[in-house]
């Protein structure tokens, strides 16, 4: 159903959309690749000249380099497999048949709902505090010692929070998936005799497998550029600078905007690379 | 008023060509249908009646106005599609009142022509419930209706009765041949089944892959098929297309015999053959005959008494006078 | 997969699943139970759980001392005109690539998507010199338009993917009947795409509203939405639980909420119609 008129039409309908996006990726874009090359301090009188590769160089060789992308591919790396596992279990366990289904749903849904910054502080404050918190509590009347979670284990605290708040949406995403599985093809695999195990391996998974790599990347961009359950919990101490956090602080705290912006190039560089793993799954699907 | 004509109208998709430069003029008032094979283009020339496809050469003039570049909603054409596509948001009467409140008819005229046409296609109880709580013989007369209160100088259906199941299709065709009687609008009809290209058309246009393979009224094609195509396309059952010796006994490359046209004898005749199946419809019977030497199988109509059995050894005899001669290049020989 | 089971075997199910729902959910019941706490049971040892004395005092202490109405406000008008405005460029646009497809479309709708795999931080600083320089630093206006871009390819996206169910007939015969393209969305594609349209809008409306980067670094006093609210109880009010839990509750409640009404349409756009 195309005529030239609807042709030229939905041109014009979507320019309004293609141009802003153009121009928000491209004029930041732009100006970002344009400071990393350049000495650019404005707390101390603006532009100082051009820096040629100092930036790049000098961000990947500072010592707070490595450790960040370190702790970057901790963090996304715990979140993701905490969530894919426990999300596979969840729904599988969601599918069965019980009373309240809806009401557990719910329940399990629930933080996704909630805002970063409330999670964070929420979780710093009253459960992982060593005095008042509740695990804390906990620990107590199991007569062990309270963690101070947030600087002695900083990164599985953090894990923790995101965990919860991402768990539930591989759950949903993977709930989806469970209840389009064909129910005969189970009833002839017990038929057969296969036992659980062998059917959640050999048909549940490679059926989910879809659904587990959406999960997988779709947090993955989200995770890379987890700001705020950091600049709540621990402001980067201990440990828990990120990538994304390492450039903020460059950017606004030391208002090194040229070494930032280098830090910059690379954060989107890195997410290029795996947006174009999404790009490939989900252009497939898109013929589908 | 509504004269359609189209001269060197052609169609492709990219690289391919799916309709290639026609003529054809439909004069006003009449019926036409475009039947066809699935993928002869039939209904990629009517969406370019319609407008809602540009041509990729040509024009089309409707009442002698070059209407080529016209979007559809200026062409003063309504169209009754496969799906119905009504609006499924709005009730029976709002559907059919869209066109006209598109084209900005006073209030009380709206009313007018949806009582109407509500009335002639038995609607007026359904008027203010959703396409979704109708049955499908309703949903098609709503989409008729939709069509009709616009006073559109021509109909467009898209294949409109292949949803519908047979009964409900015989009755809707009787229902839209008696509309255009009354409305005396010229129609164009989209359909692959050649019954009701015959039942309905003043004109039927044989389309093969884009190209016209015949033009005319129902009797003209079943008398004098043009080739080989229409002469197996149109007719029920199909008529017997035989090559070979046979043939050539009649100076042709392919001979045709309409089942109708074949004489079924128990003692003598001109093809001896094997009785295989045998349909029995009551008014007439169907034999499919087989091992005559001819083709696998020739198809006789015998009237409803005559009954053979399988494997029961009868003779064939075609009317000599109805016997349809063709070329080695499919073309009728007059 | 759903099959019949016997009692026992549901009984069970009900009692793990209702368990672990309970632990999923704890937090937020335990932060709503707190907000109705004094601030001496909010950290009494052994901590309370039901039997304490309810009180609504946090709510008014946490409206007067930081003026909550305010920051709501301002969420609600950056994350519902964030939304309004993208809806308005989206459905021309998902249209044209829901209806009159062509060889480029499926290309725009992925460079589109790519646009929100850039890192905001990348970008923070050009956008906070271009926001000096317009003059919409710390504005409502400015988010707005910031939540608009980053959520837009998600708008368009799964607008796209609800279009593209609505059959092309009902859109060519509205065209027959007359309607100019802007009736035909007006009055036709629009209506039938409500149910999508209001799950996209819902959807990012909960993006917009627990937007956490942007809303924390554009804005000072002035246009501050929940998000920087909250992050202000960072310290030292992040000690008085009862006080944070109550601002929490109500930085949170409007969007859980909506949330649980959208449930089911919302994994749809999620998955960007990628699991069925």
């Amino acid at each position: 159903m195309a005529t030239q008129q609807s042709r030229s039409a939905a041109r014009m309908m979507m320019a309004p959309a293609v141009i802003l996006l153009l121009g928000w990726m491209l004029v930041p874009l732009t100006m970002t690749l344009w400071f990393s090359f350049r000495n650019y301090l404005p707390m101390r009188g603006g532009d100082q000249g051009s820096a040629g590769f100092d930036n790049y160089v000098r961000f990947v060789s500072s010592s707070s380099f490595w450790p960040s992308v370190q702790t970057t591919l901790i963090l996304v790396g715990g979140v993701l497999v905490i969530t894919v596992a426990l999300g596979i279990v969840l729904a599988l366990l969601l599918d069965q048949p019980m009373w309240g289904q809806g009401i557990v749903r719910i329940l399990v849904i629930a933080p996704f709902f909630v805002m970063p910054t409330v999670s964070a502080l929420v979780w710093k404050n009253m459960f992982m505090d060593p005095v008042n918190g509740l695990f804390a509590h906990i620990w107590k009347f199991f007569g062990a010692t309270p963690v101070e979670w947030l600087s002695q284990a900083s990164i599985p605290s953090i894990i923790l929070i995101v965990s919860w708040q991402w768990l539930p949406f591989a759950t949903l995403i993977l709930l989806t998936a469970v209840q389009s599985l064909d129910s005969e093809q189970l009833e002839a695999a017990e038929m057969d005799g296969a036992p659980f195990l062998q059917r959640f391996w050999f048909l549940i998974l490679p059926h989910l497998s879809r659904a587990i790599t959406i999960v997988i990347l779709i947090q993955t961009i989200f995770l890379l550029s987890i700001f705020a359950e950091i600049f709540v919990t621990t402001g980067g101490a201990f440990g828990t600078r990120t990538l994304t956090y390492l450039i903020f602080q460059r950017v606004l705290e030391s208002q090194n905007i040229g070494l930032g912006s280098a830090g910059g190039v690379y954060a989107i560089i890195l997410a290029n690379i795996v947006a174009l793993f999404l790009m490939r799954i989900v252009g497939k699907n898109l013929d589908a | 008023m509504g004269q359609i004509t189209l001269k060197k109208v052609s169609k492709s998709f990219g690289d391919v060509e799916v309709i290639p430069p026609l003529d054809l003029t439909i004069e006003d008032g009449e019926f036409a249908v475009f039947v066809g094979p699935s993928g002869c283009g039939k209904s990629t020339l009517l969406r370019l009646i319609a407008g809602l496809e540009d041509t990729s050469g040509g024009t089309i003039s409707i009442d002698g106005n070059d209407a080529t570049e016209i979007p559809p909603a200026k062409r003063g054409l309504a169209m009754v599609f496969q799906s119905y596509a009504l609006y499924p948001h709005m009730s029976v009467r709002k559907n059919i009142a869209f066109p006209m409140r598109m084209a900005k008819i006073d209030q009380a005229e709206q009313d007018r022509r949806i009582e109407a046409a509500a009335k002639a296609l038995n609607l007026t109880d359904y008027l203010d419930r959703k396409p979704g709580q109708l049955s499908g013989g309703q949903r098609q007369r709503v989409a008729i209706g939709r069509a009709i209160v616009r006073e559109p100088s021509a109909f467009l259906f898209d294949e409109p009765l292949s949803n519908l199941d047979a009964a409900l299709r015989v009755g809707m065709r009787l229902e839209i041949m008696e509309m255009h009687k009354r409305l005396d609008t010229t129609m164009i009809y989209v359909t692959h089944d050649q019954v009701e290209a015959m039942t309905m058309a003043d004109k039927i246009v044989v389309l093969r892959a884009g190209y016209i393979e015949q033009v005319g009224s129902p009797l003209e094609l079943y008398h004098t098929p043009r080739n080989v195509f229409v002469a197996g396309f149109i007719g029920s059952p199909q008529m017997n297309l035989i090559e070979g010796p046979e043939a050539q006994k009649h100076n042709a490359h392919t001979i045709g015999v309409r089942p109708e046209h074949i004489d079924v004898t128990e003692g003598s005749g001109m093809w001896k053959g094997t009785v295989g199946v045998a349909e029995h419809l009551g008014s007439d019977t169907f034999f499919h005959v087989h091992n005559t030497g001819l083709r696998d199988m020739i198809t006789v109509r015998a009237p409803g008494e005559v009954s053979f059995r399988h494997g029961d050894e009868i003779y064939l005899t075609p009317k000599a006078d109805v016997i349809h001669r063709f070329d080695e290049k499919g073309l009728r020989i007059a | 997969m759903a099959r019949a089971v016997t009692n026992n075997r549901k009984a069970l199910n009900t009692a793990i699943a209702w368990t672990i729902g309970l632990v999923i959910f704890f937090p937020i019941l335990w932060t709503i139970l707190t907000s109705f706490k004094t601030e001496a049971q909010a950290i009494s040892d052994p901590p309370v759980f039901l039997f304490f004395d309810w009180t609504l005092e946090n709510y008014s202490v946490v409206q007067e001392r930081s003026n909550y109405m305010r920051f709501l406000w301002n969420s609600v008008i950056i994350a519902g005109g964030s939304t309004i405005l993208g809806i308005i460029i989206a459905v021309p646009a998902a249209w044209s690539m829901a209806f009159v497809p062509s060889r480029r479309t499926k290309d725009i709708l992925l460079w589109m998507l790519s646009t929100k795999m850039l890192p905001a931080v990348g970008v923070l600083y050009p956008i906070y010199l271009i926001f000096i320089k317009l003059g919409i630093l710390d504005s409502r206006i400015g988010l707005t338009i910031i939540l608009m871009l980053i959520n837009l390819p998600i708008i368009v996206w799964m607008l796209y993917t609800y279009f593209r169910e609505i059959p092309g007939e009902i859109l060519e015969a509205a065209r027959m009947d007359g309607a100019s393209l802007r009736e035909e969305i007006m009055y036709v594609l629009t209506p039938m795409a409500i149910p999508g349209i209001a799950s996209t809008m819902l959807l990012n409306f909960i993006l917009a509203w627990n937007e956490a980067f942007w809303t924390l670094n554009l804005t000072a006093a002035k246009a501050a939405p929940l998000t920087a609210f909250i992050a202000s109880y960072s310290s030292p009010e992040g000690l008085f639980y009862a006080k944070l839990s109550a601002a929490s509750t109500m930085a949170i409640a409007p969007v859980l909420i909506l949330g649980w009404f959208s449930q089911k349409q919302l994994v749809r756009g999620l998955t960007f119609g990628a699991v069925k």
